[in-house]
């Protein structure tokens, strides 16, 4: 049972339940729209970028606690970065999700440190990645949908 | 075994080796028939025998394997026509699976039959293999696409439909058991209604033949649709049944090999039956194992299956509508072996995973069927499906594991 409350983390259920920035960015300056077909969960980011700098962000949508909760998270964790700090968080997070046992970047992680655990569900990595492709879609404008298929 | 023997599902857990395996440290139970279904152990002795004893191609050497082949082949193509009742053996097409099926009368069939303006009838709980290929065809043919709702039980409106139908209705095709909410459809009633108006049936069976008999001369259906997998037999391979006279009219779906009498370039004719839609060499031994599972079925018999699937899905309801945030999704009158749910508190992925760390395999998800997910206004459903195999216990272990679940996200 240790994978189990490994991955479900009071912090993580916390964000599931309670998830930070959960709303429409009004001035929005960029909107993307993430899905994983395959599970049905599904994000509209919405960001407000003011001089490469990312001065709102918030997020709506439907999905497990893992796609809510690394959301959430990822919400706080770009929130007033710049464009630049926002791709470098991306390729940490990427990096901790998809390549386990590698090294952490846990100066640029911070709490997202939290969802480290889902690594070792594969059948999970769609869940927890899917806000950050939305986010890296938003910030270069490749795609108005993406999706982790 | 023998047809009319007390069953005895230890015994019968037993000719599935499958189940013996431990799944995260703990047994494995298995609640996830409706995709597809664990295989007895004669199934795979059957494959294996094929491949060490017989392995030749069919229908073309005069050498004694291939004779050996031939006739296994074509013994197990009468396995199944007995199996559903149907009239000949000409009648039962060998397919990958039910989707090919589908696809094979949309090709074949209602391209030929579907004009402009012309409806073809599905039910809001298909699957996407029932949908989609009717959407590629309307938008082809100018032709529309007519949606049979549903209640909040998950019956089909029977009413809705008799409106439906009418003149320009060449074709329904609807399921005979609901994947996603395991109504069981009053297919015969449908058949006979569509039949009044001159149009054509497709019945997607795929959920249906693994728990009940069903017999073509009874339902009347024109086609029949299903999968060799999810009734204990090998995947990649199906079975289309088609009435010999609808077959007779129509054209083949796929050229090559076999499906032919002679070729030049100035003209080719087509084989007979059923060999006109079996193009190119097929999966012989999937072909001759299906036969192996429909005799492990048919040896168990339905009074028998049926009786059991009966008594847990009673069990199971019971059990699932007593826990406080868990709601039960389908809750027809009739239905076989399925119970989908979703909780107030965990998402079905979540569910999904938290029972998997406890050995428990069930579906989560769409199931495939999102405009039934849609019809209900939710993302998902975790989906338990059973089969005869199944027991209390397993019910016991799911219930189990629901409580884990509601501890996780307390």
């Amino acid at each position: 049972m240790s994978g189990l409350s490994e991955l479900y983390q009071e912090i993580l259920l916390e964000h599931n339940s309670k998830p930070h920035n959960f709303r429409k960015v009004e001035e929005a300056s960029q909107t993307a729209e993430g899905f994983n077909p395959l599970c049905g969960d599904q994000i509209t980011l919405y960001l407000k970028i003011v001089d490469g700098v990312i001065d709102d962000v918030g997020f709506q949508g439907v999905g497990c606690a893992i796609s809510r909760a690394s959301a959430s998270m990822m919400t706080q964790s770009i929130k007033g970065q710049s464009i630049e700090r926002a791709h470098e968080i991306f390729g940490a997070f990427h990096h901790m999700i998809t390549e386990p046992g590698g090294e952490l970047d846990l100066d640029t992680l911070g709490d997202l440190e939290t969802l480290s655990g889902v690594n070792e569900y594969p059948t999970r990595i769609k869940c927890a990645i899917l806000a950050w492709h939305t986010m890296k879609s938003a910030l270069t404008g490749e795609a108005d949908q993406i999706t982790t298929e | 075994m023998t047809t009319g023997a007390a069953f005895d599902v230890n015994k019968v857990r037993g000719d599935f080796p499958l189940l013996k395996q431990q799944v995260n440290g703990n047994p494995l139970i298995y609640l996830d028939n409706g995709a597809t279904s664990q295989k007895p152990q004669s199934v795979i002795d059957a494959i294996v025998r094929y491949y060490t004893t017989t392995n030749s191609n069919v229908h073309r050497g005069v050498h004694t394997l291939s004779q050996l082949a031939t006739e296994d082949y074509e013994g197990a193509r009468a396995k199944i026509r007995k199996f559903i009742n149907a009239g000949e053996d000409r009648e039962i097409i060998f397919t990958r699976n039910t989707t090919e099926g589908i696809n094979l009368v949309a090709h074949s069939y209602a391209r030929h039959n579907v004009g402009p303006g012309d409806d073809i009838i599905v039910s809001n709980m298909e699957h996407h293999s029932n949908i989609v290929p009717w959407q590629m065809l309307c938008e082809e043919k100018g032709a529309n696409l007519r949606v049979v709702p549903i209640d909040d039980t998950g019956e089909l409106l029977m009413d809705e439909y008799e409106k439906m139908l009418g003149p320009r209705t060449k074709l329904v095709s609807i399921t005979h058991v609901s994947n996603a909410l395991g109504t069981i459809l009053p297919a015969a009633k449908i058949v006979q209604m569509a039949h009044a108006h001159g149009a054509a049936v497709l019945l997607d069976g795929a959920q249906a033949v693994p728990h009940m008999p069903v017999d073509m001369k009874e339902l009347d259906c024109d086609f029949y649709a299903f999968s060799g997998h999810k009734l204990f037999g090998p995947t990649g391979i199906g079975i289309l049944y088609g009435k010999a006279e609808f077959l007779e009219a129509m054209p083949p779906f796929m050229g090559g090999g076999d499906m032919i009498k002679s070729v030049t370039f100035e003209k080719t004719i087509y084989n007979d039956l059923p060999y006109k839609f079996e193009a190119g060499t097929p999966d012989i031994a999937g072909a001759i194992a299906l036969g192996a599972a429909v005799d492990y079925v048919s040896n168990l018999g339905f009074d028998q299956i049926t009786a059991h699937e009966e008594e847990l899905l009673r069990y199971g309801t019971e059990a699932l509508s007593s826990i406080a945030g868990v709601k039960l999704i389908g809750t027809a009158a009739h239905k076989a072996g399925i119970l989908s749910f979703v909780m107030d508190k965990a998402h079905p992925h979540d569910i999904g995973t938290i029972l998997d760390e406890q050995g428990i395999a069930i579906r989560t998800g769409h199931h495939c069927a999102q405009p039934v997910m849609q019809r209900f206004q939710i993302p998902a459903t975790a989906r338990a499906s059973l089969a005869f195999y199944n027991t209390k216990e397993d019910i016991d272990a799911l219930v189990k594991g629901i409580d884990r679940v509601l501890e996780v996200f307390s």
